[in-house]
C-alpha cells in the first residue's frame, strides 16, 4: 500500500507519529553518545508525561469541546494509584516491566474511573459546568492526598487522616503514604523508552479514536448538540466515552510521571499543572494533537534549555509562545502553512487528492 | 393506519399558547406541507415532534408506537428526521464526515474496534464512504465531500442538511423551510430533488415553507396554522381559495 492510496487524514497522523520517531531518535542517541545535559537526560520522562497528557486533555477540550481545568487531578489520581501498587508489590513482583505494566493499568483505571464519576453528573448538564467541577476537583483532591497517610503490616492495611504514629504499625510495618511527604521509594521502573511508549501508544488510541464513528460523534456534539441528537446520537454516552478516556490517559502520564522520581507528592499535580498542560493544548492549536505534542515537549525543555540565558531566560521563553501562537493561531499562517505543505505533498505526487477542492 | 398521528397537540411558554389543539394525519409516502404565518408555531410543531420540546398535551404515534415526549435521539431511532429553519451542520467537520454522523446508527462498530482498527473497522467504513457519498451525489455535493461544511455556500448547506438527516434512514422527514435563501433557480431545482426523494427513498415528508409557489407546486396536502390553531387543511386548491388562510396572510 503507498502512501497515494491513505486519505489526507491518514496522511497527517503518518506525519505525527514520524515527528514522535523522530525526536526519539534524536534524543536516545544523545544519551547513548553521552552527549545531552544531565538536566535535559532528567526531563526526558517527564517530557513525555506532559505529551501524554496534553494530548489526552486535548480530547476533552479539542475533540469534545468541554474546558477542564482539573487534568493534573487526574494525573495524581494515576499517579498514587501506580506508585502505591508499585511500593507495595517491589517485594512481590521482581519483574520489573510486568510490575510498571501493571501499574499503568492500575493508574489508568482509577483516572478513568474517577473520569466517570465526575462526568456522570456533570457531562448531563450543557453549559460550562465541567470547568467549575473539574477545578474543584483538582483542588480537592491535591488535599486529601496530602492529608492520607496509609500503612501496612502483617495485620493488613492502616489509614489516618492525622499522621504516621495515628496508623499504629507493629515494628516491620512500612508507611506506603506519609501525608504531604507522599509516597517515597517507588521504583524508578519508567524510563525514556518506556516514555515513548506510551506517547505512541496514546497517539494511535487518540488518533484512531477521532478518526471513526465514535470521533465524529464525538465532535459533532462539539459542533452542534441539538442537531447531534436530531441523527440519533447518544450525548451522554459519547461525552462520557471521550471525556473518561482523556482521564484514563492522564492517569497513564501520572503513572510514568511518578516512576521516575522515587518521592511523589500531591503538591506536584495543583492547579499551575492543569493551567501549564492547558496552554501546551491551547498554543499548540486546540483540536491540533500534532500540536499539543510539540508544544508540551518544546515548552517543558525550553525552560532548562535556556537557564544559560540566565535572566533574558524567561523573555526568551515568552517570546517563543507568542511564535508559537502566532504559527498555530493566526488565520494568515494558518493558510500559508497549508500552501506550503500542501504543496510538498502535491509535488510528492498527490495532485488526485486536490483535484476536488479546487 | 397512518405513519404518523398527531392529535390535540400543544405547548404553552410560559403564558403562550404556541401550539394549541393540532391534529394531524400524514399516510405513508405523502408530501405534506404545513404553512402559516410567521410566529405561527410551525417550527414548534417541528420541535415537538422531533423531541426538542416537551408537549404539554396531546399524543404523537409514529407508526402505532407512542413517541410523546421523548428524547430526540430516541425519536430519531424511531424514524423522524429532520432539517433545520436556522442551519445546525457541523461545521468543523468535513461536507462527507456531516453525512456519515447521520449514518450513526445505521452503520455501526464498537468504540473498541475503532482503536484497534480491528477489521470490521475497515469494512463498515468503506461501507459507510459508499452510502455517505451516494447521498451527496443525489444533492450534487460529491465535489464537495472534502470541505469544510461550514465552508459551504449556503444553498449547499441546505441541501447537506438535507443529505445527513436521509442519511438516518427516517419514514418521515421534515424540512424547516428548505428553500428559504436559495434564488429561484435553486428553488426549482430543489422541487425536483424532494420529489426524487420521496420516489427513491419511498418516505413520507412533511415541509415548512413560505415559498407558496414551492408549496403549492410540491404538496399534496397542505395544513395551514395561524396562531397556534389549525385553520384551514386540505389539498392545496383547496386551501388556496380558503377565506381564513387569505385573511390570515393578508391580516398579518
Ligand atoms: N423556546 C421558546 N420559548 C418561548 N417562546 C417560544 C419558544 N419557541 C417558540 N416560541 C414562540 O412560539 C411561537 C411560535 O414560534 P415558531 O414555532 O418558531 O413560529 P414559526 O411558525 O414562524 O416557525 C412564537 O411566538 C415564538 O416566539
Ligand atoms: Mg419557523
Amino acid at each position: 500500500m503507498g502512501l497515494k492510496n491513505l486519505g489526507r487524514t491518514s496522511r497527517k497522523n503518518l506525519v505525527t507519529y514520524l515527528i514522535a520517531v523522530l525526536a526519539f531518535v534524536i534524543l536516545e542517541g544523545m544519551v547513548l553518545t553521552g552527549n545531552i545535559s544531565n538536566m535535559l537526560e532528567g526531563q526526558l520522562v517527564p517530557i513525555c508525561a506532559y505529551v501524554i497528557a496534553a494530548v489526552s486533555l486535548n480530547l476533552t477540550v479539542g475533540i469534545l469541546g468541554e474546558l477542564s481545568l482539573g487534568h493534573a487531578g487526574f494525573m495524581s489520581v494515576g499517579a498514587f494509584a501506580g506508585a502505591l501498587f508499585s511500593v507495595s508489590m517491589e517485594d512481590t513482583i521482581t519483574v520489573t516491566w510486568l510490575r510498571f505494566v501493571l501499574a499503568l493499568i492500575i493508574g489508568a483505571v482509577a483516572a478513568g474511573a474517577m473520569g466517570v464519576l465526575i462526568g456522570i453528573p456533570v457531562l448531563r448538564l450543557q453549559g460550562d459546568y465541567l470547568a467549575i467541577v473539574t477545578l474543584a476537583f483538582g483542588e480537592i483532591i491535591k488535599n486529601v492526598l496530602n492529608a492520607v497517610y496509609l500503612g501496612v503490616d502483617e495485620n493488613g492495611l492502616h489509614f489516618s487522616m492525622k499522621d504516621s504514629i495515628a496508623l499504629g504499625l507493629s515494628e516491620n510495618g512500612k508507611v506506603l503514604i506519609k501525608g504531604a511527604q507522599g509516597i517515597v521509594g517507588t521504583p524508578r521502573d519508567s524510563t525514556f523508552i518506556w516514555g515513548f511508549a506510551l506517547v505512541m501508544l496514546t497517539l494511535f488510541i487518540v488518533l484512531n479514536l477521532i478518526k471513526s464513528r465514535t470521533g465524529r460523534a464525538v465532535m459533532s456534539i462539539r459542533d452542534n448538540r441539538i442537531a447531534a441528537e436530531s441523527v440519533g446520537i447518544n450525548i451522554t454516552k459519547y461525552k462520557m466515552i471521550a471525556f473518561s478516556l482523556s482521564a484514563a490517559l492522564a492517569g497513564v502520564a501520572g503513572v510514568l510521571y511518578a516512576h521516575s522520581f522515587s518521592s511523589l507528592v500531591a503538591s506536584k499535580f495543583d492547579y499551575n499543572l492543569s493551567i501549564q498542560i492547558l496552554v501546551f493544548v491551547v498554543l499548540g492549536g486546540i483540536g491540533s494533537i500534532r500540536g499539543s505534542m510539540i508544544a508540551a515537549a518544546v515548552l517543558t525543555v525550553l525552560p532548562e534549555m535556556l537557564r544559560s540565558f540566565s535572566e533574558y531566560r524567561m523573555l526568551v521563553y515568552a517570546i517563543v509562545l507568542i511564535v508559537m501562537m502566532i504559527f498555530n493561531q493566526s488565520p494568515k499562517m494558518v493558510e500559508w502553512r497549508k500552501r506550503v505543505f500542501a504543496g510538498r505533498l502535491k509535488g510528492a505526487g498527490h495532485n488526485a487528492a486536490k483535484k476536488g477542492g479546487a | 393506519m397512518a405513519l404518523l398521528e398527531v392529535s390535540n397537540l400543544g405547548i404553552a411558554f410560559g403564558g403562550l399558547q404556541a401550539v394549541d389543539k393540532v391534529d394531524l394525519r400524514l399516510e405513508q409516502g405523502g408530501l405534506y406541507g404545513l404553512i402559516g404565518p410567521n410566529g405561527a408555531g410551525k417550527t414548534t410543531v417541528f420541535n415537538m415532534l422531533t423531541g426538542v420540546y416537551k408537549p404539554t398535551e396531546g399524543d404523537i404515534i409514529l407508526d402505532g408506537k407512542n413517541i410523546t415526549g421523548k428524547p430526540p435521539a430516541t425519536i430519531s431511532k424511531a424514524g423522524i428526521a429532520r432539517t433545520f429553519q436556522n442551519i445546525r451542520l457541523f461545521g468543523g467537520m468535513t461536507v462527507l464526515d456531516n453525512v456519515k454522523v447521520g449514518l450513526h446508527n445505521q452503520v455501526k462498530y464498537s468504540t473498541f474496534t475503532a482503536v484497534l482498527r480491528l477489521p470490521p473497522f475497515f469494512e463498515r467504513e468503506r461501507e459507510m464512504r459508499g452510502q455517505a457519498m451516494g447521498l451527496l451525489k443525489i444533492f450534487g455535493l460529491e465535489n464537495d465531500a472534502k470541505q469544510m461544511a461550514s465552508n459551504l455556500p449556503y444553498g449547499k448547506q441546505r441541501k447537506l442538511e438535507i443529505a445527513r438527516a436521509l442519511a438516518t434512514n427516517p419514514k418521515l422527514l421534515l424540512l424547516d423551510e428548505p428553500a428559504a435563501g436559495m434564488n429561484p433557480s435553486e428553488t426549482e431545482e430543489l422541487m425536483e430533488t424532494v420529489r426524487f426523494v420521496r420516489e427513491h427513498f419511498g418516505i413520507t415528508i412533511l415541509l415548512i415553507e413560505h415559498d407558496m409557489s414551492f408549496v403549492m407546486g410540491l404538496c399534496e396536502q397542505i395544513t395551514v396554522l395561524d396562531y397556534g390553531r389549525i385553520i384551514a387543511a386540505g389539498t392545496p386548491e383547496m386551501v388556496r381559495n380558503d377565506p381564513k388562510v387569505i385573511a390570515a396572510y393578508l391580516g398579518g
